[in-house]
């Protein structure tokens, strides 16, 4: 085991897979020598591999990702990276029209193994054009799989899940959480997708929830112990696919549950993991299901606002405290 | 160029399969057994004739919205051609595609599309991994004059260019989309004129020669093989009936559509009369051509019609590589 930032931990997935297999390459804005990435997520991997293998692009979004869907489909294994998440929109067509439906409209004739990287997430003060949280579309869009790794001894075996996959991959990453540190081990390991992990084993109310909002969420855990109340935490890793199972043998055991991402509120994924639940399992909550999600808004700017926007250990206890 | 007896042969060959395709696909439609729309080809045969005919088997082709007539001069089966259009189970999609997406992989179609201007980025795609993959194969992206008002076109086309892409662009230019006449849509008289931004050389030829046509492309080819880049060849031809099903066109002037529309300028007339009076074929080989393949076309309307429909529970089938 070694401690590393969850940055290293996924550049360092991404790096075994080049070197196990030739037909893994990157592709996207500014990744290469000069910066090596806007997040510095790729940084010394064009040293390393060469820029064939590193590609930095123009600022061409749709073709960043329509390019990786030809280059999937005839032999290489692309991953792509689109710089901020809200720029994916630039490239929906490719992602939602083309890479998510090929194998399904061409009637099974084709497979489409590529990870398109992008992060998502507010908390940087760089408003809303660089800081949403879209994972809910893509959970809606069949075809795709949707990664959500949150912590550095994930991040690494979920990338290497994820090149090798046979099917699209959107892996969304989250800014607060590049820095986040964790043990990693060193051994080759790959985490299946589908597999949720309890990261806090607890009795009176589950958490589930992504991203930087299941650091907080065990903050808060840790916080309520104090108080008698204790909660479980899960994080699903992956959106699609999705581990209905340990999410529900959870809420069995604990009967209450609190649904918390940086989403903003109306169609987020907390709104369909609550409809899941209470068809798979309603005759076991002894409360109401709550969200605690983002305001309807676009993500504002001004630290005071962005922190209002963004829920925080505050909002999350609270709302624990309502049901328990 | 001097051209081979064979291959202006073959051109006229592939100009008949394509236009007799079409019809035999006309003629279902009268009959009222092809569900929704249809792009019909009819009237552009020279085009995918003479670019096909200038391709080896293992180069790749990224058709468009109207794209029956490249995926049957490619040497698309027609039974599983017309079977999907039928939303037929032996259809090459198996009746999840059907017009739009009209495909079939193993001889080199990556896909058609419903989405106008999208397969360009999947062709640098696909042109990218010819290139990594160090094969000599070569990619030919067909779009209409309509597409390349779309911000891909900038977008792929100037990617082809930095990479210097084993890329070939297929203009058709019908000079309509839908009932959008190009020049109100269009500012230079051309659409190759826009190639020239990207330093991508380009021609103009008369879709409906095919000789024209695979002449330019053979020199396109050779140069995108040898890694001299992409090329731009704008097709100038016509729609022989409306934009889509129930489309009369009646927005085309009369003089402009008796002229396309002559006998004269026909693409089987036209390549016709060239391997004749060039002593590639006699009349009496037309003829004999003519009846092999509208016996092979009546054939495959039959396997079409006669074969079934598909379980209604196969709509789940081919979202994922694995169902989950
Ligand atoms: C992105 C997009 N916009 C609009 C449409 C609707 N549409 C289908 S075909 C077409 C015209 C396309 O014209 P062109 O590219 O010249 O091809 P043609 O139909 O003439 O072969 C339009 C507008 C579409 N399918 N996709
Ligand atoms: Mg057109």
């Amino acid at each position: 085991m070694t401690e590393m930032v969850y940055r290293e931990a996924l550049k360092a997935g991404i790096r075994e897979e080049m070197l196990r297999d030739e037909r893994v390459f990157l592709l996207g804005e500014d990744i290469g020598l000069n910066w090596g990435g806007a997040f510095k997520v790729t940084k010394g991997l064009a040293e390393e591999f060469g820029v064939e293998r590193v590609r930095d692009t123009p600022i061409s979004e749709n073709t960043i990702a329509g390019a990786a869907v030809g280059a999937a489909i005839t032999g290489m294994r692309p991953v792509a990276e689109i710089m901020f998440g809200d720029l994916i929109t630039l490239a929906m067509d490719q992602v939602c029209n083309q890479a998510a439906k090929m194998r399904y409209m061409f009637g099974g004739q084709t497979s489409v193994p590529l990870v398109l990287r992008t992060v998502f997430g507010g908390g940087k003060n760089i408003a809303s054009h660089h800081s949403q949280s879209l994972e809910s579309w893509f959970m809606h869009t069949p075809g795709l799989k949707v990664a959500v790794p949150a912590f550095a001894s994930d991040v690494k075996g979920l990338i290497k899940t994820a090149i090798r996959d046979p099917d699209p991959v959107l892996f969304a990453e989250h800014k607060l959480v590049y820095d986040k540190k964790e043990e990693v081990p060193d051994d080759e390991y790959l985490i299946p997708f589908g597999e949720a992990k309890v990261r806090r084993e607890g009795a009176d109310v589950t958490i589930w929830g992504t991203f930087i909002m299941l650091h907080k969420a065990l903050e808060v855990a840790e916080e309520l112990q104090k108080e008698g109340i204790s909660v479980e935490v899960i994080d699903p890793r992956t959106l699609v696919p999705l581990d209905k199972k340990t999410l529900i043998e959870s809420v069995k055991k604990t009967g209450r549950l609190v649904l918390v991402t940086e989403e903003t509120k109306t169609g987020a994924t907390t709104a369909e993991i609550a409809a899941i639940v209470q068809e798979e399992a309603f005759d076991w909550l002894d409360a109401p299901i709550k969200r605690v999600n983002a305001p309807d808004t676009p993500v504002p700017f001004s630290p005071p606002l962005e922190n209002y926007f963004i829920p925080d250990n505050k909002r999350i206890a609270q709302a624990v405290r309502d049901i328990v | 160029m001097t051209v081979d007896k064979k291959i202006l042969k073959e051109l006229f060959t592939r100009t008949l399969k394509t236009r007799l395709f079409e019809e035999k696909v006309w003629d279902l439609f009268g009959e009222n057994i092809v569900p929704g729309t249809l792009h019909l080809y009819l009237g552009q045969e020279g085009v995918a004739a003479g670019v096909t005919t200038a391709l080896k088997d293992s180069d790749w082709i990224q058709s468009s919205h109207r794209g029956h007539g490249h995926v049957v001069a490619k040497g698309a089966d027609m039974n599983a051609a017309l079977a999907e259009l039928l939303g037929k189970k032996t259809g090459s999609c198996k009746g999840k595609g059907g017009s739009m997406h009209i495909t079939q992989f193993d001889v080199g179609v990556l896909g058609a599309t419903g989405v106008v201007a999208s397969g360009l980025p999947i062709a640098v795609g696909a042109a990218l991994s010819c290139q990594m993959r160090k094969t000599d194969d070569v990619v030919v992206c067909f779009f209409g004059d309509g597409a390349s008002n779309n911000g891909t076109f900038g977008e792929s086309l100037n990617m082809s260019a930095i990479w210097k892409l084993p890329l070939v662009w297929i203009v058709e230019n019908n000079f309509y989309a839908m009932g959008t006449p190009i020049k109100l849509t269009c500012p230079s008289s051309t659409v190759a004129q826009r190639a020239e931004g990207y330093c991508i050389p380009s021609q103009v030829v008369d879709g409906n020669n095919a000789l024209e046509v695979y002449e330019a492309t053979v020199e396109a080819v050779k140069r995108a093989r040898e890694g001299g880049g992409p090329t731009l060849i704008e097709c100038q031809t016509y729609r022989m009936k409306g934009h889509s099903r129930f489309d009369p066109a009646k927005y085309r002037p009369q003089e402009e559509a008796d002229h396309w529309l002559s006998g004269e300028k026909d693409a089987v007339n036209v390549i016709q009369k060239i391997a004749i009076e060039q002593g590639a074929i006699t009349e009496k080989d037309a003829e004999k051509i003519r009846e092999k393949l509208q016996k092979e076309v009546d054939k495959a309307g039959e396997f079409a019609k006669k074969s079934d429909f598909p379980e209604p529970e196969e709509t789940l089938d081919d979202v994922y590589a694995e169902a989950f």
